[in-house]
This record gives C-alpha cells, sequence and structure tokens, in this order.
C-alpha cells in the first residue's frame, strides 16, 4: 500500500496473520451498549491509489472470514473468493484496492465473545453484547475511516455480506459509489429465522455448551455446533445439486447396513462439513452473528418503507440473485429492486441461472464472474479507474 | 435496402440478444429512429431493451442517462456485462415501482404487443415518463390482411415471424386500435412515425385509413394528458 495517510499496522505477533486496528473509543451498539475498547481485524489486497478511489470493501458471509484470497491460517484451504481475486481478475488487484474486515462478534481477531472481556478476565462468552448488521457496518466505516478513505468505490457481499452491503447503502450512502449485494434480502425470512434457530438451539443443546461458558470450562460445544452447520448447509444446496452431486449413492458399500452410520454420500458429506467446521468457527459466535442476520430489517429501521431506507443520492447498485437459491430466492432481490426504483436509483439486477443454490455465489460461476466483472469495469471507466500496470 | 436490413427490422424484441452495437451504423434502424426523438442528456428507461443497442447508443452520443428491463436473462446480463444499467422484469409486473415522472422518456420498443395487459402498461408508462415512445407492428398493414383473407392462416411476416401457438404476441393491433386506446385513456400523441416493409419512414395522419394499410410498423411519441396527471 502506497499511501503515508493510511497507517496500517501489521503485528507480526498476533494470533491470526494480517492487519488488525485497534479501536479505543467505544463504539454505542444498536442494544444502546456501548462495546469497546475493541479489535478490527482485516486483510487487504492490491494498492489504494493517490486519490484514494480505489477501493472495495468485500463484506463476508456468515460463516466467512476476512481471507478472502490467502491461505485460510487454520484449515490451509485456498481464500473464499480466490477465483475472482488477483492480477486481471474480477476483483482486480492492479486496479482496485481490497478490503476485508472480520465482522464484529466474528472469532478471526475482531473482538466477539470468545476474546477476553476486560473487565473479568474471562472470555466474554454470552455476556458480549448482541450485535446487528448496523454494528458490523458502523465497525467497518471506522475502519475506512482510518484507512483515509471518504468513499469506497464498491461495496460487495454475498448472503450476510449483502446485507452488510445494504446497510452500507443505507446508513453511509455517500460513502458508497456502487454497491453489489449478492443473494441477500433486505430482511431476514421468517423461514431463515427459523432455521438459525434450529442450529442456535443444537449448540444450547450441547452439554458442553455450558451456558456459553465452554472456554472457561475447557470444553467445546463441537458436536451442537457441528449439527448446526450441517442443518445450515442444507439450505445453501438446492436439491437439484444434492441430487446432482450425491444422488441416493452409497459410501464406501455396496448396500445399506440397517444401521445408523453414514450409509448415504449425502450423510457422509455433511458429517464431513460440520466436522471440519467446528475446527475454525467459535460455537458462541455463531449465535451472534446469526442473531444479527435474524435482527436484520432494512425497512423497519425506516418506518416499515423499504424505499425510505434509501432516500438521498444513492449508488448504482447491481443486485444479483440465483434461480436455485431458496434461502435468499430471487423474489427478495426484486423486492429490493423495485424498492430502488420507487426512488429511482440507478439499479442493474441480473438472475443468474444456476443449480448450485445460495452457495452459488462462493462458487465457479462464470456469469457471475461476468456479470461483476462488466459492472464494476463500467462504473470504474465512469469513476476514472484506471489499472496501475496497464 | 438489402435484404439483410430488411431482416434486422424484422426482429421483434424476444429476440434482440446479439452483442451490443458499437457504431451508430450498426443501430437497428427503428431504433434510430426512436434514438433520433430523444434529447440529449435526460434520463430513459427502455423497457425490452433486448441486448442494451439503443442504451448504448443513447449513453455514448447523446449523454443520456440510459436504463432499461429486459425479460430474457442472456439480454440483461449481456447488457449488465458491457456496463449499462438494466434490470431482469417485465413490463407488466416491474414498473410499478417507478415514481411520478422518474423518467424523461420511456422507450416501448416492440414490446407492446408482448405484454399481459397493454392498456396498464401504456397507462403506466404515461405516468413514469414525462414522455413515452411506443412502437409495434401494425396488425392493419395490408400484406396481413391480405395474408388472413386469402390465405385463411394466421399471418407470419418478417416482423411477426412465429406461427400461432409460439409467438410472445398476444396482443396485435392495429395503429387505428391503438390511436382509439389512446384517446380513450387520455393520453396525448404529440407525433407519430408510420414505416413501410423497408423501414422507411412515411408521414401519414395516424387516424387515417391509409397509415393504417400502409404502415408495417409505428412509432408513437406520447405524454399524459391532465387527466392522466392527475392520477
Amino acid at each position: 500500500m502506497s499511501s503515508s495517510t493510511a497507517p496500517l499496522l501489521k503485528q507480526p505477533g498476533r494470533e491470526w496473520p494480517g492487519y488488525s486496528l485497534p479501536v479505543e473509543e467505544p463504539l454505542r451498539l444498536d442494544s444502546g451498549i456501548d462495546l469497546g475498547p475493541f479489535t478490527i481485524a482485516y486483510q487487504t489486497y492490491g494498492t489504494l491509489n493517490p486519490e484514494h478511489s480505489n477501493a472495495i470493501l468485500i463484506c463476508h458471509a456468515l460463516t466467512g472470514d476476512q481471507y478472502v484470497a490467502d491461505p485460510h491460517p487454520i484449515t490451509g484451504h485456498a481464500g473464499w473468493w480466490t477465483t475472482l481475486v488477483g492480477p486481471g481478475g474480477v476483483l482486480d488487484t492492479e486496479r482496485y484496492f481490497l478490503i476485508c474486515a472480520n465482522v464484529l462478534g466474528g472469532c478471526m481477531g475482531t473482538t466477539g465473545p470468545k476474546d477476553i472481556d476486560p473487565a473479568t478476565g474471562e472470555p466474554w462468552a454470552l455476556s458480549f453484547p448482541v450485535i446487528t448488521i448496523r454494528d458490523m457496518v458502523r465497525a467497518q466505516k471506522l475502519l475506512i475511516e482510518h484507512l483515509g478513505i471518504e468513499q469506497l468505490f464498491s461495496v460487495i457481499g454475498g448472503s450476510m455480506g449483502g446485507m452488510q452491503v445494504l446497510q452500507w447503502a443505507s446508513s453511509y450512502p455517500e460513502a458508497v459509489y456502487t454497491a453489489v449485494p449478492i443473494a441477500a434480502s433486505a430482511r431476514h425470512s421468517a423461514q431463515n429465522i427459523a432455521f438459525h434457530e434450529v442450529g442456535r438451539q443444537a449448540i444450547m443443546a450441547d452439554p458442553d455448551w455450558c451456558g456459553g461458558r465452554y472456554l472457561s470450562l475447557g470444553r467445546n460445544p463441537s458436536r451442537g455446533l457441528a449439527v448446526a452447520r450441517m442443518a445450515a448447509h442444507i439450505t445453501y444446496l438446492s436439491e437439484a445439486a444434492l441430487h446432482r452431486k450425491f444422488g441416493r449413492n452409497l459410501q464406501d458399500r455396496n448396500a445399506v447396513t440397517y444401521g445408523f452410520d453414514a450409509d448415504f454420500q449425502v450423510e457422509s458429506y455433511l458429517r464431513h462439513q460440520g466436522s471440519t467446521f467446528v475446527d475454525r468457527f467459535d460455537a458462541n459466535s455463531y449465535l451472534y452473528i446469526t442473531r444479527a442476520m435474524d435482527y436484520f430489517d432494512l425497512a423497519a429501521e425506516h418506518g416499515g418503507s423499504l424505499p425510505a431506507a434509501f432516500a438521498g443520492p444513492q449508488p448504482r447498485f447491481c443486485a444479483i440473485s440465483f434461480t436455485s437459491d431458496w434461502l435468499f430466492p430471487t423474489s427478495e432481490s426484486r423486492s429490493l429492486v423495485h424498492a430502488l426504483n420507487a426512488v429511482a436509483a440507478n439499479v442493474s439486477f441480473v438472475e443468474i441461472e444456476t443449480d448450485k443454490g445460495h452457495d452459488a455465489f462462493l462458487l465457479q460461476e462464470p456469469e457471475l464472474f461476468a456479470t461483476l466483472r462488466g459492472f464494476l469495469t463500467g462504473c470504474a471507466e465512469h469513476r476514472g479507474i484506471t489499472r496501475f500496470w496497464s | 435496402m438489402s435484404r439483410g436490413a430488411t431482416l434486422r427490422l424484422a426482429m421483434t424484441a424476444a429476440q434482440q440478444t446479439k452483442v451490443v452495437a458499437s457504431s451508430p451504423d450498426e443501430l437497428r434502424r427503428d431504433l434510430r429512429l426512436i434514438a433520433d426523438m430523444i434529447e440529449p442528456g435526460g434520463r430513459v428507461l427502455d423497457i425490452g431493451c433486448g441486448d442494451g443497442a439503443l442504451l448504448a447508443y443513447l449513453a455514448r452520443e447523446k449523454g443520456v442517462d440510459a436504463r432499461g428491463m429486459e425479460l430474457s436473462q442472456s439480454g440483461v446480463n449481456a447488457c449488465v456485462r458491457h456496463g449499462l444499467s438494466v434490470i431482469q422484469g417485465d413490463a407488466d409486473r416491474d414498473l410499478e415501482a417507478f415514481p411520478v415522472g422518474a423518467f424523461d422518456v420511456a422507450v416501448l420498443s416492440q414490446t407492446l404487443q408482448a405484454t399481459r395487459e397493454p392498456r396498464h402498461v401504456l397507462e403506466t408508462l404515461i405516468r413514469i415518463g414525462k414522455r413515452a415512445i411506443v412502437s409495434f407492428p401494425n396488425f392493419g398493414f395490408w400484406r396481413i390482411r391480405l395474408s388472413l383473407l386469402w390465405r385463411g392462416r394466421m399471418p407470419v411476416s418478417e416482423l411477426l415471424n412465429n406461427p400461432w401457438y409460439d409467438t410472445p404476441n398476444i396482443h396485435l393491433c392495429t395503429i387505428r386500435d391503438f390511436v382509439a386506446l389512446c384517446d380513450e385513456i387520455g393520453v396525448h400523441i404529440e407525433r407519430s412515425l408510420t414505416l413501410d416493409r423497408h423501414g422507411r419512414p412515411f408521414a401519414l395522419n395516424p387516424r387515417g385509413g391509409l397509415a393504417n394499410l400502409l404502415a408495417e410498423q409505428a412509432v408513437f411519441v406520447l405524454s399524459g394528458t391532465t387527466k392522466q396527471t392527475e392520477r
């Protein structure tokens, strides 16, 4: 990064690789509680241009983190949007300065329930304040200001990341040039709240959860968290994708065993998803972040009117949905688009045909890549953002 | 005019998914006529924008804040890939949300006949646009009349080139029908242009029988009357 106005603290001694911003001033949360001091952990890619006009904030989803295009420090897996990031990529690091911060309440370096409460010297656990999508965005705004960026070229995110995108556009429209909510919604549906509740109950039913105090007691509700992940993972896929990948195929056997072992490949796959998830995610973080999504209702913040949430000069929007996504279906994106139409915002809306379900935004989806590239490039030209070495 | 040019004219809205035209010469002739009716610098919504050829032209040549709506996924994606502001949607369902006078011009080119409720769509166009430009194939065109009269079969022309069982064009009308509808809902016809079967414009009174017989398609510039804007 070339700018001298944006001091970036590389802290090699920290638990996780990357940057972190310590915030001393308490942050007033939606719950009315002041949180602070706290830390925001983040990654950057590319270089901020002298005009500070080429920054893109990437907002991660529920179980994502700031390692967009780095190997994950725990699992070693490639970053969740590695396919998009790089020189000449859709998120071109020779054109844009990419920022991704771990959300407030997360467990990858940004302050969350597994961190130590300075008041007690113990992990916060359930004494951590309940946070909201708006609180996450408030924290991100502090980071952006710290980096010396007045206006982001774009805020991009899928699923919960898309909720943050919408919150940015609503709370700080002047600080956002383009907004790209992918597979998102302006409110969490009753069905989605219901799925989250199943996940939370699975965690809380695990005897190792211990009322949330498992870290102090040296335990880990990994079975509960794994079940939560398994249930949620089903909602990220589609029936067609499950059928295509697994069908009724058996796992390493020729016949059913008349027992409760993982006879079917789909069972084995889900168990694997559950067991690997618990290695990298904190159970209480899962409770807090799912709660933040449940509370998200942009219209409710504005007297029940979604168009009212987008008052004033709005960024250029590009909303994207997927045909087989039943968790954040196209109808949710369409309602959003109608609200944006009502305020005559400049909005593009693309529904992409795929059988990959909600997870499509994380997968190799050429139509998604082409759409994003076209939209961003068009807007970058409009904004006068050029490549560094073209 | 070459047959190729005539065939380009013959494309219906549902088929307009080619690459975005890169020069004014490549713009379809009826779209060029529409473009010439649009003032520079305004805000325009092109409903049924296909591959965005008109939008791209308006943005580039006239500095227009050009936005589009298109039903086909391939059309929308092509537009957005080319940096145009286009939403996936259809005229019947997705125009309601726009506020009164949101656009200087709302364009509905070769699409009215494919809507479920043309009357409502027309009313909506006049509400959300200070002006509306509507073009449609004329079912009163002599060749279509002859086709039905002599062959006794549903007409299939260059402009309406789908068989009856497989056509998006469910609400065909003649120029006279259209004018009558405008009168009925109090839409003011500011200007009209009739085109012959080669896409060449000729000036005939749209209320006259000759226009209804000789024009293969028509382009109307409409605006709301007092009755409209009060609603």
